[in-house]
C-alpha cells in the first residue's frame, strides 16, 4: 500500500496549480458562477479557457495522442480534475459531458473521420456537445425513448422531443438517442446520432432551473434531416453504446474538490466570525459538524482515488462509480446544509445581497446539490446497480 | 499510489482466515463469551505457533519484524470473525510500549515470552473518569527506598484478568501540567495488593476494575523514563486507535456479508428478501459504509506503518469507523428480521462489538475534536 502520489505526480500537482493561478481569468473569479449558473459572459470566459486548457492538453488529456490527447495517466487525470475543481476553474458540466462522456464513446464507437472530426476539435476546446438522452416519458427508464429516426435516402430523418438537455442553446453538437426500430424489444431498437445544434427543423426551448438560471432546455426535432454518416457505431446498437458511455471514467472527485473548497472556507469563516462573544470556532456543536465534515469528505476523497486506482491497475470499476457518486452527492446536500446552519441567519442571503457571506456559496450550492444525485442517473438507480452488480443481489 | 495490499499481505489474510474459521468457529467464540475467563490458552496457543503474537516486534526479541499495517490486515481477520480474547490487550496495548520504550533487559524479558504465548500483558490507562486524557490519570506511585508504592483505582483495563503483567500508567510527581509527571511501571498481576475485577459488559469484553492498594514494585520496573511516560502513552493510543479501526472493519464486512446471503437466500412473497429494493438499498449503503471505513482505516495503518504524522488520520478514521460499523450492524438486524433478535443468531455478537468498538480509545465526538484541531478550529 502506498496513499501517497508519486513525486512526478506531486510536480504536476504544482504545475497545474501555477498554472491555473495565472491563467483563471479575474472576471471569472468576481463572477464566481457555480454550477448550472452560466450566464452569457460566463460561458464567453469559459469557451475561452477551454481552448487554453486546450493548448496545454488539459482539456482532454485521455485521450490518444493522434486525436489530440496526451494519454495522461490516471492517476495525473485524477489530480488534473482535483485541482480544476477546488479552484473553481471555468470548467463545468459542458467539459464533463463532451470530454468525458461523448468523446470516449465516439473514440470505442465511431468511424476513423468521426474521430478525426470530433475528437480532435473537442479536445481542442473548439466544440461543446450537449446529450439528448431524457425524453418526457423516458427518465431513469432511457431504454423507453420515442424520438425517431427514420432512413431516407442518404439521411435519417428525426422526430421528436428531447427534454432536460442541457447546454443545447450553447452546444454545437447533440449526442443524440433514438429509436430506429419501433419494432424491436425496447433496448434493442436504439441508436445514437450526431446531430449538428444548427440542422433546419431543432427548436431549443428554455427550461429554467431551480437556481432561475437557464441551462437545461426542451429539444424538439421536426423533419430534421442527418446524414447517415452520423451514425455512431452500429444502428440499432445504441442501447449498449448509452451503457457504456454512461460508464466511462466517473470518480467524482470533483465533487470531492468542490467540497473541499467550501469545508475550507467554512473553517475559516468560524474561525473569524464572533458570536455570543466568542469565535464560533470555539462553539462545540460547530466544531463537531465541521470536523464531520471533513471526515465525510475524505472518505468521498477515497472512493474517488480508488476508481482512478482502479483504472490505473487496469481494473475497470462499475458499481464502485455509482458508491462514489451517491456518496458524494448526500454529502454536497449535507454540506450545503449543515453549512448554512453554521452561517445562521446569513446562510440563506443569496448572491447579490449586501450582506451576503462566503459569496451566498452555500445558498446557492443547497440549491445546486439537488441535481447531482438526480441528473446522469439517480441515487436509487446507483443503489440499484451497487445491489446487483456489486453485491450479487437478485433482480427479482 | 497503491491501495491495494501486497501479496504477502493478501496470503496472511487468507490464511488468518482460514485459520480463524477452523481454530475459531462461532461455537468457541459463544464459549468464551459465556465463560469466566474469556481467553482459551490452547487457541492461544495456536496462534502463537502461526507467529500471531510476535508479527510487529523484531526479530530479535523473538517476533517477525512485520510492519503496523502487516498487523492491522491481521486485524482486520480477527474482527471479521470476532476473535474473543487478549490478543488487542497484550500485542496492541501490553507489547507496544515494551517495544517503544522498554529497556533492552525488559524487550529481553518480555516480548519473547509474548510472542511464544507464554506472557499476558494490558494496559492499565483509564479511571473512573472514562477519560483518556493525563488529567484523569490519579493513580499514584509514590517513591520510596528504590521502590514505589502505588494506590489508586483503575477501570476499563482490557483482558486485566488473565494478564500476567499489568502496565500501569501512574502519577509520580506534582509536574503544573497533567501530562509532565506520569510513569509507566511494570505491575506483577499476582502482586499483593491488587485487586481485579471483571466487569460486566454487553460485549463480553474482559474489562475490568484493577484496584491497586498500596502495591510494592522496585523501581527497575519502570518501563521508559520516570515522568515522561504520557507521549508514549499518546503514541500506543493512537496505534490502537488505528487497531481498532482495522479489528471493526473486519467486523462490518462480515455483517455485510452475513446480511448479503441472507438477503438472497430468505424467501417471501415468493421471492429473495434481496430483490425488494428497500432491501438492497440498505444494502448498498452498508457496502457503501464498510468501503468508507476500510479506506480511512488503510490510509491511517499505513500512515503509522510508514511513521508518518497520523494523528488527524487516525482520528478520522475513528470518528467514521465506529459509527459505520454501527450503522452496518443496525441495518444487518433490520434486514435478519426476528431471527436477528435471538442469541442464536450470530448477528449480535457483532452488534455488541460494534458498541464497545464505539467509545474505547474515545468516541466520534471525541475523535472530531481532533478532527477540528487539525482543521485549525
Ligand atoms: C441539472 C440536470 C441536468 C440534466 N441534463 C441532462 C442532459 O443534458 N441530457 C439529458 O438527456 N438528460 C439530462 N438530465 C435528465 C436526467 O438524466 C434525468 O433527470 C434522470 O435520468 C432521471 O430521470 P427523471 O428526472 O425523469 O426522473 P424519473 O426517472 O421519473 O425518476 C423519479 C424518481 O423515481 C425514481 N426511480 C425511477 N426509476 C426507479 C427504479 N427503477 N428504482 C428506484 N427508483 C426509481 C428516481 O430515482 C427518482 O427518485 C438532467 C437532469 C438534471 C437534474
Amino acid at each position: 500500500m502506498d496513499f501517497r502520489f508519486s513525486e512526478g505526480e506531486e510536480a504536476f500537482r504544482q504545475q497545474v496549480r501555477q498554472w491555473l493561478k495565472q491563467e483563471i481569468p479575474q472576471r471569472w473569479v468576481e463572477l464566481d458562477p457555480g454550477i448550472w449558473e452560466e450566464t452569457e459572459e460566463s460561458w464567453a470566459i469559459a469557451r475561452q479557457f477551454h481552448r487554453k486548457l486546450g493548448e496545454k492538453g488539459w482539456l482532454a488529456p485521455a485521450y490518444p495522442k493522434e486525436y489530440g490527447g496526451l494519454e495522461l495517466s490516471h492517476m495525473k487525470r485524477l489530480i488534473l480534475a482535483e485541482e480544476l475543481a477546488y479552484n473553481r476553474a471555468p470548467v463545468g458540466v459542458e467539459v464533463e459531458i463532451t470530454v468525458n462522456w461523448v468523446t470516449p464513446a465516439i473514440l470505442l464507437f465511431g468511424t476513423e473521420r468521426q474521430k478525426k472530426e470530433y475528437a480532435t476539435r473537442i479536445a481542442r476546446g473548439d466544440t461543446i456537445f450537449c446529450i439528448g438522452y431524457s425524453e418526457p416519458d423516458a427518465g431513469s427508464d432511457l431504454a423507453s425513448v420515442k424520438t425517431r429516426a427514420v432512413e431516407d435516402g442518404d439521411d435519417y430523418v428525426i422526430n421528436g422531443q428531447k427534454i432536460w438537455c442541457s447546454y443545447a442553446h450553447l452546444a454545437d453538437y447533440c449526442w443524440l438517442a433514438v429509436r430506429t426500430d419501433p419494432d424491436a424489444p425496447k433496448h434493442k431498437g436504439i441508436s445514437v446520432f450526431i446531430v449538428d445544434m444548427k440542422t433546419p427543423g431543432i427548436t431549443v426551448r428554455p427550461l429554467i432551473n431551480i437556481l432561475n438560471h437557464h441551462s437545461f432546455n426542451e429539444v424538439f426535432f421536426d423533419d430534421v434531416r442527418v446524414p447517415k454518416e452520423n451514425l455512431v457505431g452500429q444502428k440499432n446498437n445504441g442501447w449498449y453504446q448509452v451503457a457504456i458511455a454512461l460508464d466511462f471514467e466517473r470518480s467524482s472527485i470533483g465533487w470531492a474538490a468542490t467540497n473541499q473548497r467550501i469545508i475550507e472556507e467554512l473553517a475559516d469563516y468560524a474561525r473569524e466570525t464572533t458570536r455570543n462573544g466568542q469565535p464560533l470556532a470555539k462553539d462545540p456543536l460547530v466544531r463537531n459538524q465541521l470536523a464531520q465534515l471533513a471526515v465525510e469528505n475524505e472518505v468521498a476523497r477515497m472512493m474517488a482515488y480508488r476508481i482512478a486506482w482502479m483504472y490505473s491497475k487496469g481494473l475497470h470499476p462499475g458499481y464502485e462509480s455509482s458508491m462514489s457518486m451517491v456518496f458524494v452527492s448526500e454529502l454536497s446536500r449535507r454540506t450545503a446544509s449543515i453549512g448554512m446552519r453554521i452561517l445562521g441567519h446569513y446562510g440563506e442571503l443569496d448572491r447579490g445581497s449586501k450582506w451576503a457571506v462566503l459569496n451566498a456559496r452555500l445558498a446557492r450550492m443547497s440549491l445546486s446539490a439537488l441535481s447531482i444525485g438526480v441528473g446522469g442517473g439517480s441515487n436509487e438507480i446507483q443503489r440499484n446497480i451497487i445491489a446487483v452488480r456489486g453485491l450479487g443481489l437478485p433482480r427479482k | 499510489m497503491d491501495l491495494g495490499l501486497s501479496e504477502e499481505q493478501e496470503m496472511l489474510k487468507t490464511s488468518a482466515r482460514d485459520f480463524l474459521q477452523k481454530e475459531c468457529p462461532k461455537q468457541l467464540v459463544r464459549q468464551l463469551d459465556d465463560s469466566e475467563e474469556g481467553h482459551s490458552p490452547d487457541l492461544w496457543r495456536k496462534m502463537a505457533e502461526q507467529g500471531w503474537m510476535g508479527l510487529v516486534f523484531p526479530e530479535e526479541y523473538g517476533g517477525s519484524g512485520g510492519s503496523f499495517l502487516d498487523l492491522a490486515v491481521l486485524l482486520d481477520e480477527m474482527g471479521y470473525n470476532i476473535l474473543p480474547g487478549p490478543f488487542f490487550s497484550a500485542v496492541i496495548l501490553g507489547g507496544l510500549p515494551i517495544a517503544l520504550t522498554g529497556s533492552e533487559e525488559q524487550k529481553m524479558e518480555f516480548l519473547p515470552r509474548l510472542a511464544d504465548g507464554t506472557t499476558l500483558l494490558t494496559l492499565a490507562l483509564t479511571e473512573p473518569t472514562a477519560g483518556y486524557d493525563a488529567a484523569s490519570v490519579r493513580t499514584e506511585a509514590t517513591a520510596r527506598n528504590g521502590e514505589y508504592v502505588i494506590n489508586g483505582t483503575k477501570l476499563f483495563v482490557p483482558n486485566a484478568n488473565v494478564a500476567d503483567y499489568l502496565i500501569c500508567v501512574a502519577r509520580t510527581g506534582k509536574g503544573d501540567q497533567a501530562e509532565s509527571s506520569l510513569t509507566l511501571l511494570i505491575i506483577d498481576a499476582r502482586s499483593p495488593g491488587v485487586r481485579i475485577t471483571p466487569l460486566k459488559t454487553i460485549a463480553r469484553d474482559r474489562q475490568c476494575e484493577v484496584v491497586f492498594d498500596n502495591v510494592v514494585v522496585s523501581e527497575k520496573n519502570i518501563l521508559g523514563r520516570p515522568n515522561e511516560a504520557w507521549p508514549i502513552v499518546e503514541e500506543v493510543l493512537q496505534k490502537a486507535t488505528v487497531a481498532k479501526c482495522a479489528e471493526m472493519v473486519g467486523g462490518a464486512q462480515a455483517v455485510l456479508d452475513m446480511t448479503v446471503n441472507y438477503a438472497r437466500e430468505r424467501i417471501q412473497f415468493d421471492r429473495p428478501i434481496g430483490s425488494f429494493q428497500a432491501i438492497q438499498h440498505y444494502c448498498a449503503d452498508m457496502a457503501s459504509d464498510v468501503i468508507g471505513s476500510r479506506f480511512l482505516t488503510y490510509k491511517a495503518a499505513w500512515k503509522t506503518s510508514e511513521g508518518l504524522p497520523a494523528a488527524a488520520d487516525v482520528a478520522m478514521a475513528k470518528a467514521w469507523t465506529g459509527e459505520a460499523y454501527e450503522r452496518v450492524t443496525l441495518l444487518g438486524h433490520q434486514i435478519l428480521g426476528a431471527i436477528g433478535f435471538t442469541m442464536d443468531h450470530d448477528m449480535h455478537l457483532y452488534y455488541r462489538r460494534a458498541k464497545a468498538g464505539q467509545t474505547i480509545f474515545g468516541d466520534a465526538d471525541f475523535q472530531r475534536g481532533i478532527v477540528a484541531r487539525g482543521q485549525g478550529l
